[in-house]
């Protein structure tokens, strides 16, 4: 028998590690969403900033908080680099194609890690302290990234609603001829949105630096299950994505104490390959037709 | 004319190659040979699916359950691959239009498609590891060895000439079914599938019959490709045999070479393996992930640039300096 308190803890870690999720796909449904481009890649843009947090902070004794705003400059720069380079030359081809072209930019960039800085398994080694509440033990940095990544994601629910540029990317989410039809520039919206999905990533790159250790298969290890919260939770929905990042990270979670963390993965996989199957808009999605 | 005789003698020199005298190296260009005739096998297997817009990411799966269901078979019931070999792609057929059917049923294409194969991938090498009480988990299983004559029984032999044409063999059949359905009318009905699906069930194409079958195919040739290669390796590990790694390397060398031309997944498998091994040979350790490095660059540029591969693009080339020729003469 399992004790209730593990299991609680189990939930509540879960419940931690979906802050992450949700971080991670709340850049990524926007690219997607928007773009209706698959960035393959983007978990591994994630690592990328990771990386330059990482030795930002060990090898050259910066605040972590500076190294992390640094990290979402990168990411800036990332998400601008791969939109003009890769996607806009390939906009008006197949979907497939895109797919596979940022599919080589992921193998580019987990094997130059590699081979740049080989498959150690590098952390931040700050002294956070772990809270105690009735019994329960939580990592600070947990909490620090749970909270951060909210705030972010109410940031950018801001950004989409209020301001004037994020209700053109929703425009163009909605549709990208009839935008270029109304007289705006579809371009610039691409490339604030690129900009934007790549602070994302940097945002996301800083809070994960200080509790996952980083490796060149870290976006193999989170992409997928990226992937799978952006679709499960309706592509552009942000809500949707929020939701999903907790449905998957508590059965993770979950999964991983009462059998095997393997297991955890495996039901949360089945569970996507089903949901596409009976819901493909996402879970918030009324049926159509 | 010209062609064929280039074929015959490109045949023939294959026939022949592990008896040219290579001192030292025989055995090692014997070896690179016949990961290229297993690989470009397998890619060709996964083009089948891809040339029509059928992208799957998840093709690991299929290797993993052939080459996992014969191993284990033979490991645990000391039954032959010569026939586990048939339940192996039987299951692996099954697992395929489990995935296949719905996919169909429900309209999942394009990158959806790319996304829930991906994850049939995953779960596929998830389970071997975590079954690894019997599958020996992520440090893979050794392929026990035949007792002394039992090799052929077991189906693995210490003489790579064997595995060479064997090899050589699975290559040919392969080509063989590429061109056999390229030129039937399957292929027309796919490419229209491939196009649109409404319009293609509009003029009387039974598109979830093509779409069920042609994965079906890929699949079996697949899980036979894996199978082959266990045989060769005499060892099975989840990451070289499942999930999104080997799927995703399936899928590259066959877009470098070409997706839609017969040769392509041969060029494609050939260069990447062959620049792989060139990279170690010459570098050792020092330039671990270049290959990748440079492949993966490669990939993107050709994705951009020449999106019908290396073979395809050439081949075009050729083709088109060809045309005026007759109108001169």
């Amino acid at each position: 028998m399992i004790d209730p308190l593990f299991l609680l803890e189990a939930a509540i870690n879960g419940v931690l590690l979906g802050g992450v999720l949700a971080l991670l796909a709340l850049g990524l449904n926007l690219i997607f969403g928007v773009l209706d481009v698959v960035w393959i890649a983007y978990v591994d843009l994630v690592m990328v900033c990771m990386y330059l947090v990482y030795f930002l902070v060990m090898i050259y004794g910066w605040p972590v908080w500076i190294a992390g705003l640094a990290g979402i400059g990168l990411g800036v720069a990332l998400g601008l680099a791969v939109h003009v380079l890769i996607i806009t030359p390939i906009l008006n081809s197949p979907p497939v194609n895109q797919l596979l072209a940022t599919g080589g930019l992921l193998f580019f960039i987990q094997s130059f890690a590699t081979f740049l800085w080989t498959t150690d398994h590098r952390s931040i080694r700050i002294n956070l302290p772990v809270v105690e509440v009735g019994g329960l033990f939580l990592s600070f940095a947990r909490l620090i990234a749970f909270a951060l990544s909210i705030v972010a994601m109410l940031g950018l629910w801001v950004f989409l609603r209020r301001t004037f540029i994020g209700t053109a990317i929703r425009a163009v989410a909605q549709d990208r001829g009839a935008m270029a039809l109304m007289g705006a520039d579809p371009q610039r919206v691409y490339l604030v949105t690129s900009a934007v999905g790549g602070a994302m990533a940097g945002l996301a790159a800083a809070l994960l630096s200080i509790q996952y250790s980083v490796h060149p298969y870290f976006g193999a290890a989170f992409g997928p299950i990226t992937f799978m919260v952006c679709v499960l939770g309706g592509l552009g929905n942000m809500l949707g994505a929020f939701i999903a990042s907790f449905v998957m990270s508590e059965i993770i979670s979950l999964g991983g104490v009462l059998w095997s963390t393997e297991m955890g993965y495996v039901i949360a996989f089945a569970l996507f390959i089903v949901m596409m199957f009976i819901r493909p808009g996402g879970i918030l999605a009324r049926r159509e037709r | 004319m010209i062609g064929r005789a280039v074929a015959a003698a490109v045949l023939l020199g294959l026939v022949a190659a592990p008896f040219i005298p290579m001192g030292g190296m025989r055995q090692y260009v014997l070896h690179v040979a016949i990961q290229i005739f297993i690989w470009s096998f397998i890619g060709g297997a996964w083009s089948l699916m891809g040339r029509f817009g059928l992208v799957s990411l998840g093709h690991g799966a299929f290797l993993g359950v052939g080459a996992y269901t014969t191993t284990l078979l033979w490991n645990f019931y000391g039954l032959t691959p010569w026939l586990g070999t048939f339940v192996a792609v039987a299951a692996a057929v099954v697992l395929a239009l489990v995935v296949a059917y719905p996919c169909s049923r429900f309209g999942i294409i394009g990158h959806y498609f790319g996304l829930v194969t991906l994850a049939v991938g995953e779960v596929v090498r998830l389970l071997i590891i975590a079954e690894r009480d019997w599958t020996g988990g992520s440090l893979g299983l050794t392929l026990k060895t035949a007792g002394a004559g039992g090799g052929l029984l077991a189906a693995q032999s210490a003489d790579k000439r064997i595995f060479y044409y064997a090899a050589l063999v699975v290559w040919l059949i392969g080509l063989w079914v590429w061109v056999r359905l390229d030129r039937s009318m399957a292929r027309a009905a796919m490419e229209a599938i491939g196009e649109d699906e409404v319009a293609a069930a509009s003029v009387g194409v039974h598109v979830a019959r093509f779409k069920l079958a042609i994965t079906a195919l890929s699949a079996a040739l697949t899980a036979f490709g894996g199978i082959l290669y266990a045989q060769y390796i005499t060892y099975v590990n989840p990451e070289t045999l499942a999930g999104i790694g080997v799927s995703l390397r399936i899928v590259f060398a066959v877009v470098l070479g070409g997706m839609y031309s017969w040769l392509g997944p041969t060029v494609g498998t050939a260069l990447t393996i062959t620049l792989q091994e060139y990279l170690r040979v010459k570098f050792g350790l020092r330039l671990i992930g270049m290959a990748e490095t440079i492949y993966g660059l490669l990939l993107v540029v050709f994705i951009i640039f020449l999106p019908a591969g290396i073979y395809g693009s050439v081949r075009a080339l050729l083709a088109r300096r060809r045309v005026p020729a007759p109108a001169t003469a």
